[in-house]
């Protein structure tokens, strides 16, 4: 749905005055009441929106010098600390938490003149790849609603296909951008690990998350990840950017893409691989260089993913104690009954699941076994991407071995969820960017490419990927 | 090694201070034998003389000063989520 120009255009008609950051706040604001059939938004955030808004039309009016996204609307996954609204992570354990600061990357683009006008739905705490663990409600697909948004970041990709603003913020821990982004027809992006400060992002597998944009076009994605990028003193494991801007488009010349084996094989649906052939085909004519290569260790990538990120999770949800802020349940005779009690009621079934994995994983006596032997598995992993990256440039793929699946399909079996991360979770446990490009349908949902480059070739893979949406 | 029994369970629900109804630990003695079945398969793989991968962009020991910075951030504003509070202090249960 074309509500909105390109993310630069909106700027410039509001830095010309042709427009206005009240209108575009009052028109996203109007546009989520009349979408909340789907379910993508938890939280708006109205008075501090139009607060920002008119702070900034006053300065547009003085002349003043303003940043390269005023007054553009956006929406932030519900685990962005923001102001103005509760930060709840879709968790009933975090209903009704005020942040007391802001997230870094919120912080970046309001900088810039950006205005984050709602909260959108996820998984609880980012667990699952549906939305359907939200502790709240399921967002609906926007082309079909009997179908998943997919997940974690359901609600951002939601809204994006809805056209409720023109950006989306997510986060990606094991595919939670690009998944839904495949399912709802947009653009995901996953930039490389670290180079998105994560400071004021709720938590979950801190070896793996990162967060990015989700937009409808690749100079779109550039855009925000250009403004959002680079080391912040609040989080130590941000690395330091490109000297380049990201938003500077150059054609590559004669890419070597290598197509991933394991992810072409078995186990993907018909229609989906043909779309995927379709799009190898397109960037063979407009001049790649294509070749089939192997990542003999890419089948373990789930298993360790669902190792070590439990564990991690179980480290990172022993914050919620009921004691400092969050859910706490007023009945607990004593501490300890109180810690039980709190985190009983207060986290959801996969949560539980979750942090009961990963207690095992951990514990004395199976920590050799299963995490280290995970961690371990992973350098191969790691070993095998960077000598594939020696022979080709890029790597590509399917997001997802299927298209938006029903309401309610996966959500009996736990393992067969998990599955659906199948060909999202490697780039993670290595740390390279990816991102999921709309590619065509199957079966009358939309269907994205996923492509991959090494360690810091941000610049190189959002360059790739505009060039592969132009030869559509 | 990957059949957990209701024991195995309740001591995983202690560990990470959970408390589990009856019907949940039936639920999770099943679903976590599958989870830790299917991850399993990595026993087989061949390891040796690999180390294991914690950090992925090679960062290490990445340092600053131990100096006071303001971030405009009120005592009350981090205090007001605090469940039960007695004035600046943060109140909980008696231990025992």
């Amino acid at each position: 749905m074309a509500n909105w120009k390109t993310i630069a255009e909106e700027a410039a008609d509001v830095a010309s005055g042709t427009n206005s950051a009240i209108k575009n706040v009052e028109k996203a604001l109007k546009l989520i009441e009349d979408n909340s059939e789907y379910q993508a938004i938890i939280n708006v955030i109205k008075d501090r929106a139009l607060y920002r808004a008119k702070e900034i039309d006053a300065k547009v009016a003085k002349g003043e010098k303003v940043g390269r996204l005023v007054g553009v609307p956006f929406i932030a996954k519900d685990n962005f600390l923001t102001y103005g609204s509760e930060t709840t992570a879709a968790s009933n354990i975090l209903k009704g938490f005020e942040a007391p600061y802001q997230s870094t990357a919120i912080n970046k683009l309001e900088a810039e003149g950006a205005i984050c006008v709602a909260k959108a739905n996820l998984d609880a705490f980012a667990h699952g790849g549906s939305t359907e663990n939200s502790d709240f409600f399921v967002t609906k697909n926007p082309l079909d609603k009997t179908r998943v948004a997919g997940g974690s970041s359901g609600g951002s990709a939601a809204a994006v296909a809805l056209g409720l603003a023109p950006f989306a913020l997510g986060s990606d821990t094991g595919g939670s951008i690009r998944q839904p982004s495949s399912f709802c027809g947009v653009v995901g992006l996953k930039p490389t690990y670290g180079l998105v400060s994560r400071s004021g992002v709720v938590a979950m597998a801190s070896s793996t998350d990162v967060i990015g944009p989700i937009t409808t076009s690749v100079q779109d994605a550039a855009l925000v990840l250009d403004v959002m990028s680079g080391t912040d003193p609040l989080d130590s494991t941000t690395i330091v950017r490109n000297n380049q801007p990201y938003t500077v488009y150059k054609q590559p010349n004669t890419p070597k893409i290598g197509v991933i084996k394991e992810y072409m094989d078995e186990g993907v649906d018909p229609e989906v691989k043909k779309v995927i052939e379709e799009a190898i085909q397109r960037l063979k004519n407009a001049g790649a260089k294509i070749e089939y290569v192997s990542l003999p260790s890419l089948p373990l990538a789930l298993a360790v993913y669902y190792i070590v990120v439990p564990a991690e999770v179980s480290s990172n949800l022993s914050r919620y104690d009921g004691q400092r802020f969050g859910f706490s349940d007023g009945t607990a005779v004593n501490l300890d009954d109180s810690y039980e009690l709190s985190r009983s009621r207060g986290f959801g079934a996969e949560a539980k699941r979750r942090i009961m994995i990963g207690t095992h994983v951990l514990s004395s006596g199976y920590y050799d076994a299963y995490y280290k032997k995970a961690q371990t598995v992973r350098t191969k992993l790691c070993q095998e991407f960077t000598s594939v990256f020696e022979k080709v440039d890029y790597l590509l793929g399917p997001v997802v071995p299927e298209v938006a699946f029903k309401i309610g399909a996966n959500s009996e079996d736990p393992l067969k969820m998990y599955l659906v991360d199948i060909m999202t979770v490697a780039s993670n446990l290595v740390g390279v960017p990816a991102i999921s490009v709309p590619a065509g349908t199957a079966q009358g949902m939309p269907v994205g490419i996923q492509l991959i480059a090494p360690q810091q070739h941000d610049l190189d893979l959002l360059q790739l990927a505009k060039w592969y949406e132009e030869t559509r | 090694m990957s059949q957990l029994s209701k024991q195995d369970i309740l001591k995983l629900a202690r560990l990470a201070r959970l408390r589990l109804s009856d019907v949940e630990v039936e639920k999770y003695q099943k679903e976590l034998s599958a989870i830790l079945g299917y991850v399993e398969h990595l026993d087989s793989v061949d390891t040796s003389g690999l180390t294991p991968t914690y950090q992925v962009s090679g960062l290490t020991n990445v340092v600053r000063e131990d100096e006071i910075i303001d971030y405009g951030t009120s005592q009350e504003d981090l205090l007001k989520n605090v469940p039960i509070r007695d004035g600046a202090y943060v109140k909980v249960k008696r231990m025992l």
